[in-house]
């Protein structure tokens, strides 16, 4: 089947006529004919974004998401490919369990699921845990991490560096030193915290864990990826590593680009993060960093969490927010409304650079013939209300209930398939 | 006013009304039938998510004078283990037909959460290291008890003004009422952003009492310092906090005549407080708890039986 994207705009160019032919783009020019025709007169043709950070949940908490549910979430925020974290039950620390994550992603058929292996055994911190018969199964994973924990043991952390590089695959560390900000710590270290009450997570926690792995990553000469940057102070050791010629890339999600800890004063616990909201100025921090490319991709940190882990006191609810269906709203309204990014950079930021650093093959390609069709298309002067009750999350943690986001999503493919049209799930195989 | 959550929800006109009523309050304590007949027929529950023996049975106490129903529910142990969500231990406890919930909770914010779940009066009984309102308010009186008003009277708080509710809910209330405050800690206990609160801050204890850092002090309020805090690294020793922190007999002579000593308690003597000064004149920690009643009385009764009522004694 051939599909037509009629008048559709490559990263908010030149409208143009696109022509998908099984999985690639097969042609691109004006008056094109094809099996089924897309009117895309006034939307931005991008490619699928792709996410280094979910957390779908499946196996072990089937009640707040599985991979089905978050690929469907994922297909209608625009993503063709998602990473999805390894602090499952059990966890994803052996090739069985990655390949069955991978098995339901390619059951759910809305997005190519990528499952993140474990670093350490359990996530303990402890033992390695067996990277290289993840890397070589059939999910061929090539990002490891223990996110929602630090590695925070020197010598794990430089092991782990060393052990990935034959399979050309990179460690994603969650940096919070666990002596600076331990398990208690849910409120960035400020006035808020003071004023609150609330046991302090301060920058230094993150940023002295990132100091230290970028020495290990030049010294192992190996490959590191920082999750979930949340503080001015990170982005500078980064940019200092980055022309130090580290190998080391920056992740950086829609809520640090948007919401700040002010908003914890009523204790809401849908506004619980790790790491945590951080002040105003670290947000403008971030999005220059954004801008500028020393941050180099958006991740959702998609972390779907049921209301009864929710309905508690603040220091005793669930850490998490919901990311997937709202990410390229908040980044069109923190980065393309101001100025920061076009859609180039927006593509690049969502989708190019993330493929990249995951070696994600058939993804965050250019607009262009023999490309893989795995595409999105944004109308970018639509905006809408988030309703909680209307994600398709099996989960309502989303901190951005009741603001009105800019730019949606229209449609999605995914190798060459349509996932999302109308803003709606497309029946694939209809 | 439908709850009391934290200081900061009192005006001056509101906080001084709550004194006034308590100073009523405070006269049946004297009698022999200690009984007003107000909450009649009014259900309180005392919500303990943490344990407390003064202010459960300060509240208890305050509530059965005023002739409320008042129960007495534990609920120790965080609700995340025993797999029931702050939300549904509430909502059942306010099914039962309950006028007014006492909360005391070991996790800051968690009564602001839990009144903005259900419809009846909440009062603050102590939020992990927020607030303590009512404590603010017992102290407030016992001090303008002593020293006649709290405009531009000095009071000087010590301790580990990070981890203390009542520490926060005093800033509030005495700067509310006209107060000056001094908070006193070593750095590690001093709070995050304190440099943005209605008050001064000092490391150096004897600096402070001797009026050279702020002037003249007018009241001194001591805190309890948990030991577990030095395991966590916030002091060397006990020995050294006691020589740097606490309230010692040279100490004491470093002070004016009038200003006198609180301690909201339990009391770590020979730590932050020693036995001189804890028993010596210049202590009201007796009377502080003393006036907790009244305070609480006159807190039960504001929000029950409404401001607009005149209590008859």
């Amino acid at each position: 089947m051939s599909i037509v994207l009629q008048g559709a705009a490559p990263l908010g160019g030149k409208p143009t006529d696109v022509l998908i032919d099984g999985d690639v783009i097969a042609e691109i020019g004006s008056g094109l004919s094809g099996d089924r025709i897309v009117d895309a007169h006034g939307l931005v043709l991008l490619p699928g974004f792709v996410d280094l950070h979910t957390h779908l949940r499946e196996p072990g908490r089937e009640d707040t998401e599985t991979v089905a549910t978050g690929s469907a979430a994922a297909a209608l925020g625009g993503f063709t490919a998602v990473h999805a974290m390894a602090n499952t039950t059990p966890v994803a620390d052996t090739a069985e369990i990655v390949e069955q994550v991978w098995r339901l992603g390619i059951d759910a058929g809305l997005v190519d699921v990528r499952p993140v292996g474990a670093v350490s055994h359990g996530l303990a911190g402890e033992q390695l845990a067996e990277i290289g018969n993840m890397a070589r199964s059939a999910a061929r994973v090539r990002v490891f991490s223990d996110d929602g924990r630090c590695v925070h043991d020197a010598r794990l952390m430089r092991r782990a560096l060393e052990y990935v590089k034959p399979f050309d695959a990179v460690i994603a560390q969650h940096a919070q030193d666990p002596r600076l900000a331990d398990a208690t710590a849910c409120c960035h270290e400020g006035e808020v915290s003071g004023r609150l009450g609330l046991p302090g997570w301060p920058a230094v926690a993150e940023e002295s864990i990132i100091a230290r792995d970028v020495m290990l990553a030049e010294h192992t000469n190996s490959r590191l990826h920082v999750c979930h940057v949340s503080t001015g102070g990170s982005v500078e050791v980064i940019r200092w590593a980055k022309a130090r010629g580290i190998s080391v890339t920056a992740e950086v999600t829609p809520h640090h680009l948007l919401l700040t800890c002010d908003l914890l004063g009523d204790y809401d616990p849908v506004f619980k993060v790790n790491p945590p909201l951080r002040p105003p100025a670290d947000v403008e921090a971030l999005r220059a960093a954004l801008a500028d490319g020393t941050i180099d991709a958006v991740a959702t940190d998609h972390a779907p969490h049921a209301s009864h882990d929710k309905d508690h006191a603040f220091a005793e609810a669930a850490f998490g927010m919901l990311g997937l269906e709202t990410a390229l709203g908040v980044v069109a309204e923190t980065m393309v409304a101001t100025g920061l990014l076009d859609w180039a950079g927006v593509a690049d930021r969502m989708s190019v650079r993330p493929a990249a650093i995951a070696r994600v093959a058939g993804h965050g390609g250019p607009i262009a013939v023999g490309s893989s069709a795995n595409l999105t298309l944004v109308d970018p002067s639509a905006s809408y209300l988030v309703d909680p009750d209307r994600l398709a999350s099996r989960s309502r943690n989303t901190p951005f209930a009741g603001r009105t986001l800019p730019a949606q999503v229209v449609a999605t493919f995914l190798h060459g398939e349509p996932t999302v049209l109308d803003s709606a799930l497309a029946t694939v195989r209809a | 006013m439908k709850s009391l959550l934290s200081a900061a929800d009192l005006d001056r006109d509101e906080a001084t009304a709550i004194l006034d009523t308590a100073v009523r309050m405070h006269a049946i304590q004297t009698r022999e039938v200690k009984k007003l007949p107000p909450l009649r027929g009014r259900t309180i529950v005392n919500l303990f998510f943490e344990d407390s023996t003064r202010t459960r049975s300060s509240f208890e106490i305050a509530g059965k004078w005023l002739s409320a129903d008042v129960i007495n529910v534990s609920a120790k142990g965080s609700s995340v283990s025993k797999g029931e969500s702050l939300r549904d231990t509430v909502l059942t406890v306010a099914a039962m037909g309950v006028d007014a919930l006492v909360v005391r909770h070991h996790a800051s914010g968690a009564v602001q959460r839990l009144a903005s779940w259900v419809d009846c009066a909440v009062v603050n009984a102590g939020d992990g290291t927020h607030e303590h309102p009512t404590q603010a308010l017992l102290d407030a009186y016992t001090l303008r008890n002593r020293l006649g008003s709290l405009d531009d009277r000095h009071v000087v708080i010590v301790g580990d003004i990070t981890h203390s509710r009542v520490a926060r809910s005093n800033v509030l209330l005495l700067r509310t009422l006209g107060a000056r405050v001094t908070l006193v800690a070593p750095p590690t206990l001093m709070p995050s952003g304190v440099s943005t609160w209605p008050c001064t801050t000092s490391w150096d204890l004897d600096e402070t009492l001797s009026g050279k850092a702020f002037g003249d002090v007018d009241a001194v309020m001591m805190l309890r310092v948990q030991r577990e805090r030095m395991s966590g690294g916030y002091f060397p020793s006990e020995r050294e906090y006691a020589i740097g922190y606490g309230l010692s007999p040279a100490r004491l002579d470093l002070l004016p005549d009038h200003a006198p000593v609180l301690h909201p308690g339990p009391m770590n003597r020979g730590l932050e407080i020693s036995s001189l000064a804890a028993d010596g004149p210049r202590s009201l920690v007796l009377d502080q708890v003393q006036a907790g009643v009244a305070v609480r009385m006159a807190v039960l009764f504001r929000l029950l039986a409404g401001s607009g009522e005149e209590v008859s004694v």
